[in-house]
């Protein structure tokens, strides 16, 4: 029974590292096992009715937080509950029946759709899959719902059509239906609009906003912080496996804290060309998630680091200059 | 005094496989002078890449085209390879988006860029290394990394090597195609550090082929705006976000999310571009456009200068009380 009051996604300090294979003669020359510290301490709470994006450059961790969270993969350590239970550590056959509640659409339509599927078929699937439905009547129903919550409306106009018959958008919508089609609590958004054309984006995040009103959690993965900023309602940073900012979504991106957060900002064009700012460009390249820095994860690209930077590692917390007491940000000198 | 780079009128069919044509590029002209940052905007599908790749002479086989491409004055199209291959990378060059299929996969980047040098007669042995040290560096990778493979860079470090084979023949013009829609944001800011720098210290022309307008607000000094295989609007990019003269251009400013404007709404722009196998009647993104009155539906609006250096092709320019934006 979900505990009365619970968080709809409460994930406290999560690891997943993958262990990167050290082949036959790192075997026998007893070479250490390296691994990836993909997650690295994360802690995310995703309310009913909310939506949280998660933000960070490829390689951050943002994907396989998501992954973690439907227990696509294994964490190491941590604890993931949804609606309260503890479903961390659930085996495949206890897992089921949960795996309704929570869906995942992705980045990219064009492949996360079989194209030999019409879309009747795409969004039935998922019920026959978790026997759901009932007849093939009552199924047929919920398909239209789907198809017309996800905007696709007469759904009689898309039932028969192909993939590849439908435009970028479409597509998006009908893989979103298929989300839908099981009523699901949380959906997890990776990526949803960014392999699609700017005119039909709003239509989709629009959509997401719609599905978070009616009460649906979201966890919308994104690298765009223009879109995190007007659609999110919370915002998280990530760098290196780690969340080093989060908060309200405006109080984020108006007063950001993170050294990595403002030079993130900082470099997101702007649509205005009177707006041209000096972005402050980070140099080089986020370091490899198998030799995480000492200390502040950031320090050695940071352009405002100290020597105690190098040892010691901030955690998340409130700062000074925050004015929402839910904004925290994971800098010693913040 | 001639135009380093103009396009003239340029139209580009497909030949389809069912016998029918796509007019994909439908009478095109834009063009860059020395130093000049040009950005071609437009959604999937709108004719910007087959435009850039028509001016350099790489259309597929299966492709033809007509319309004028001077450089310098001298028109590279009409004479077909032969007179377009003496230009092709000594003045126009080209950086395609994913620049892990421009390079070769199993030679060092430093033997592409230096058989780069040699084939064209730039320098040789000796003096192509040292050319290759020289380029590699101008767009920050250290010289020593010559002798890594691709896979051995990272994307950014990868489209800095595409920019630097693209800079092997000292072109004038440097086209980018979308050079930076694969990357990371902060990736993204380096490299497009790195074309403004080299328009700035080598006098080089761009043309930015995107659909993200952003990109170009922060970047290029004219925008052309292109829709349904031509353009609709092209100005100065300060022009085209402040007093944009076709809906299309407004309606797609309004589509991009904003810092700064968090809690405006963003509009979609309903139904999709129309199919370019058949012949368009009237103006191409009436059935989507918001302000569409009587002579939208019939004839076809032609690119008009509305104002210095600024031309659009809508009819509501005709009507000067209602101009669009």
């Amino acid at each position: 029974m979900s505990a009365v009051g619970a968080p709809l996604l409460d994930v406290d300090d999560l690891v997943v590292r993958y262990p990167v294979p050290r082949g036959l003669i790192g075997l026998l020359r007893r070479r250490p096992q390296l691994a990836v510290h993909a997650v690295e301490g994360v802690t995310l709470v995703v309310e009913a009715g909310e939506l949280v994006a998660l933000v960070g450059e490829s390689g951050c961790g943002k994907t396989t937080t998501a992954q973690a969270v439907l227990r696509l993969v294994d964490p190491l350590s941590g604890s993931i509950r949804f609606q309260g239970d503890d479903i961390t550590q659930l085996g495949m056959r206890a897992l089921r029946p949960l795996r309704r509640r929570m869906q995942i659409v992705y980045q990219d339509p064009y492949e996360s759709l079989d194209p030999r599927l019409r879309v009747q078929a795409t969004v039935e699937e998922p019920l026959l899959i978790h026997r759901m439905g009932g007849s093939k009547g009552e199924r047929a129903s919920l398909v239209s719902d789907a198809l017309a919550r996800a905007g696709l409306s007469p759904p009689e106009l898309f039932l028969d059509r192909f993939p590849h018959q439908l435009s970028g958008g479409q597509r998006q919508r009908v893989a979103i239906a298929a989300a839908l089609v099981l009523d699901p609590q949380l959906l997890v958004a990776d990526e949803p609009v960014s392999m699609l054309d700017v005119s039909v984006r709003a239509g989709v995040l629009r959509l997401l906003e719609e599905l978070k009103a009616s009460g649906l959690g979201i966890l919308m993965i994104t690298h765009d912080l223009s879109t995190a900023a007007r659609f999110a309602d919370r915002i998280a940073v990530m760098y290196l496996g780690r969340i080093v900012e989060e908060g309200p979504a405006g109080e984020v991106v108006r007063n950001p804290q993170h050294p990595y957060t403002k030079a993130l900002l900082s470099v997101v064009p702007r649509r205005d060309p009177r707006m041209r700012r000096r972005p402050q460009i980070l140099r080089g390249e986020t370091p490899d998630a198998v030799r995480i820095p000492s200390g502040c994860r950031f320090h050695p690209r940071c352009p405002i680091a100290i020597d105690v930077c190098t040892t010691e590692d901030p955690s998340l917390r409130r700062t000074d200059s925050t004015q929402s007491p839910h904004h925290r940000a994971a800098c010693l000198l913040a | 005094m001639t135009a380093l780079l103009q396009v003239e009128d340029l139209h580009v069919w497909f030949d389809l496989q069912d016998g029918g044509e796509l007019h994909a590029v439908q009478g095109v002209s834009v063009g860059v002078e020395r130093g000049e940052r040009l950005g071609l905007v437009g959604e999937s599908g709108c004719g910007k890449t087959t435009t850039v790749l028509a001016l350099m002479g790489l259309l597929p086989p299966s492709a033809s085209a007509s319309g004028r491409v001077l450089l310098e004055g001298t028109d590279v199209l009409a004479g077909g390879e032969a007179s377009m291959r003496p230009h092709r990378w000594s003045d126009v060059a080209i950086v395609f988006q994913g620049a892990m299929n421009a390079l070769n996969p199993v030679r060092t980047i430093g033997s592409q860029i230096v058989e780069a040098i040699e084939l064209h007669g730039e320098a040789g042995g000796k003096a192509a290394r040292a050319q290759t040290g020289e380029l590699l560096e101008s767009v920050g990778i250290p010289a020593a990394r010559a002798s890594r493979f691709p896979h051995e860079l990272s994307g950014g470090m990868r489209q800095r090597a595409a920019i630097a084979m693209a800079l092997s023949c000292h072109p004038k013009v440097l086209i980018a195609d979308e050079p930076t829609t694969a990357l990371d944001v902060m990736v993204q800011a380096q490299i497009l550090e790195l074309l403004d720098s080299l328009c700035r210290d080598f006098g080089l022309a761009l043309i930015l082929v995107t659909h993200d307008l952003p990109v170009v607000a922060q970047l290029c000094d004219h925008g052309a705006v292109m829709y349904a295989g031509e353009i609709v609007e092209r100005g100065l990019v300060d022009t085209l976000y402040h007093a944009p003269r076709h809906p299309y251009t407004r309606l797609l400013f309004a589509a991009t999310p904003d810092l700064g404007h968090e809690t405006e709404e963003i509009v979609s722009i309903p139904g999709a571009p129309p199919r370019l196998d058949q012949p368009l009647v009237g103006c191409p993104f009436r059935p989507r456009c918001d302000s569409a009155f009587e002579p939208c539906a019939t004839s076809r609006p032609l690119l008009r200068r509305v104002a210095d250096r600024h031309a659009a092709a809508c009819h509501l320019n005709d009507r000067p009380s209602q101009a669009p934006g």
